[in-house]
């Protein structure tokens, strides 16, 4: 899941509207951008399309990580495409916001600036070939739960650009086993790497979904608008009954001894991750936050005269075309 | 008389001369992942890299196949050391600012366009083939980077001060391209590949063209750098390879 804990934002208008609205969130109809939704629902809906498109964005540099040391030429182009999809999916995303009233470069700021946040799946290295597996079996696996339920979410430009990203999220994740596979069918160091890879990812990757939200008015808001399809928790243990046959397969074990088959409910048993420590990553102490932060700084600060260029040329452009008619 | 054996050879560093280019600023546009000064740009960046590493395994492969010991592209890109390489110097130096990045990459389409376009006339069908594919992706990427150096070249102070200073700090390892050999000569008697300095007159003409739109002076120096394509290459490529090839010289016995 690409955005955690999108509170959403309270409304204050007509409550007439507001049950017309709702009466057609009801019915499945798509919200399009120019007709009239609530503060709230505009809000919360920026926040959660920028934290998605500022996730993809991050989330370039853990895997871009690696793609200088790609083992093989395939394996390299495989990664430099799947890094380049998700960019495309950071740009489609901010389309998709600047629709509600927002510029990307607005959102960027934001981002920078600390106050819009990212997944917090970001903030933790990729330290062996391994990992790059690992990212593409369990985060874009975890990813792909939370997305799929999302190209039916209200807001037509947010549900279409969620079809095209779960296409290549899909491919995302395939390859991403693929490396799993050839990594723990592998030699014995690479096994080795397989295994800690899967020690390093999972708990992290349960803590996508964010906490449990079977408490939270906000939670049920967006349920309400569908801009939230499923529970966290609900979705959580879709993944683990999910993932935990293909690490068995792998041979692989999960880094959790109370995983265990529970009949009763027709799901897998498993541990709460360490929520602590979800929230420290959140609150900007994670292993990676200030570097990938940094990085993204740079790219912003290092690239301003390379689009004030750009702009200046435009509108030299512009001057001498209007003098020329 | 040169024999099969001989042409073979020279096929071979011929192909490597192609494929390690191919391969080496591939990796170098790579580097730029996720850094970009802005969002189309990396990805452009990536699709400029995914069909130059796409080249290079043709390249690469071919060449493998000419050699005929067995090795694959892969075994070349990852296990030759330095001295094997045959790219290009200009290739090899490293990103700089973006403004470097992108003189680097037109300064090399500007070659790789029409050089691609003679290749399509090789008297070997399995190289004009790689050159038609490679030519029509080729032909994007300087249409892309010619754009972009005219309009920072005559953007603003400074957009044109990094790109005047890209030039001339690059400028030097433009000879290299159209400079030939005796590999380079046997090949184009033999009809397989065309001779570098074929290519002068339209790199020239092109190259001019676009640095007057973009209000750019190229230098005045002749002063030519040249050995890449004989394996006497800089400082910089060792640490490239140091990085490519880690996970294939740490673990020789794994597959990936």
């Amino acid at each position: 899941m690409y955005a955690q804990m999108v509170t959403s934002e309270a409304t204050n208008d007509d409550p007439a509207k507001l049950v017309a609205f709702q009466a057609r969130i009801d019915a499945g109809e798509k919200i399009e951008p120019k007709d009239w939704m609530p503060e709230g629902y505009r809000k919360t809906l920026i926040r959660q399309i920028g934290q998605h498109a500022h996730s993809e964005i991050v989330g370039q540099l853990p895997e871009g990580n690696w793609i200088t040391r790609a083992p093989t030429l395939e394996r390299k182009a495989i990664l430099l495409a799947k890094v380049q999809d998700e960019a495309g999916h950071g740009l489609y995303l901010y389309c998709a916001a600047e629709t509600l009233g927002v510029s990307r470069d607005e959102l960027t700021e934001a981002l920078l600036s600390g106050k819009m946040k990212y997944s917090s799946i970001f903030n933790y290295p990729t330290l062996t070939w391994a990992d790059m597996g690992a990212v593409g079996w369990l985060v874009d696996g975890a990813a792909i739960m939370n997305q799929v339920p999302l190209q039916r979410t209200s807001f037509g430009p947010y549900a279409r650009a969620m079809v095209r990203i779960c296409k290549e999220e899909s491919f995302h994740q395939r390859q991403g086993y693929d490396i799993m596979m050839k990594m723990a069918f592998g030699t014995p160091a690479q096994k080795a790497m397989a295994q800690d890879a899967l020690n390093r990812f999972w708990y992290p990757s349960l803590m996508m979904f964010g906490p449990s939200d079977k408490d939270s008015v906000h939670s049920a808001q967006s349920m309400a608008w569908k801009i939230k399809m499923n529970t966290n928790d609900e979705l959580r243990q879709k993944f683990v009954d999910q993932t935990v046959p293909q690490a068995e397969y792998l041979g692989l074990t999960i880094p959790d001894p109370a995983v265990k088959w529970n009949e009763d409910k027709g799901g897998y048993d498993f541990s709460e991750p360490d929520w602590s420590e979800f929230f420290e990553v959140i609150k900007g102490n994670g292993p990676c936050n200030a570097e990938r932060l940094e990085a993204r700084q740079k790219a912003w600060d290092d690239g301003a005269w390379f689009r004030d260029g750009l702009m200046a040329h435009a509108s030299k452009r512009a001057t001498a075309k209007v003098a020329a008619e | 008389m040169t024999t099969k054996a001989d042409l073979d050879k020279a096929l071979f560093e011929g192909l490597c001369r192609l494929g390690d280019s191919t391969l080496v600023l591939g990796h170098r546009v790579s580097e730029w992942c996720g850094l970009a000064p802005v969002l189309e740009e990396d990805i452009a960046l990536a699709n400029v890299a995914l069909d130059l590493i796409g080249q290079t395994q043709l390249w690469l492969g071919l060449a493998a196949e000419v050699e005929g010991k067995g090795r694959d592209a892969d075994e070349l890109a990852f296990r030759r050391d330095v001295w094997e390489f045959r790219n290009l110097l200009l290739v090899e130096r490293p990103n700089g600012d973006f403004g470097h990045t992108l003189m680097r990459q037109f300064l090399f389409d500007a070659w790789h366009q029409p050089m691609l376009k003679a290749l399509e006339g090789s008297g070997d069908s399995r190289i004009a083939g790689i050159a038609a594919k490679a030519g029509r992706e080729v032909a994007y990427h300087l249409e892309r980077s010619a754009d972009l150096v005219i309009r920072l070249g005559d953007g603003t102070e400074e957009s044109h001060a990094r790109m005047q200073a890209a030039l001339d700090r690059l400028w030097p390892y433009t000879g290299e391209m159209m400079a030939g050999d005796s590999t380079d000569a046997a090949l184009a008697e033999a009809g397989i590949m065309a001779a570098p300095d074929s290519i002068r007159p339209v790199w020239d003409a092109l190259v001019a063209e676009v640095l007057g739109e973009a209000t750019l002076k190229a230098p005045e120096s002749t002063f030519m750098h040249k050995g890449g394509k004989q394996g006497q290459h800089s400082e910089h490529l060792g640490h490239m390879l140091a990085t490519m090839q880690w996970l294939q010289r740490a673990y020789p016995d794994a597959t990936w």
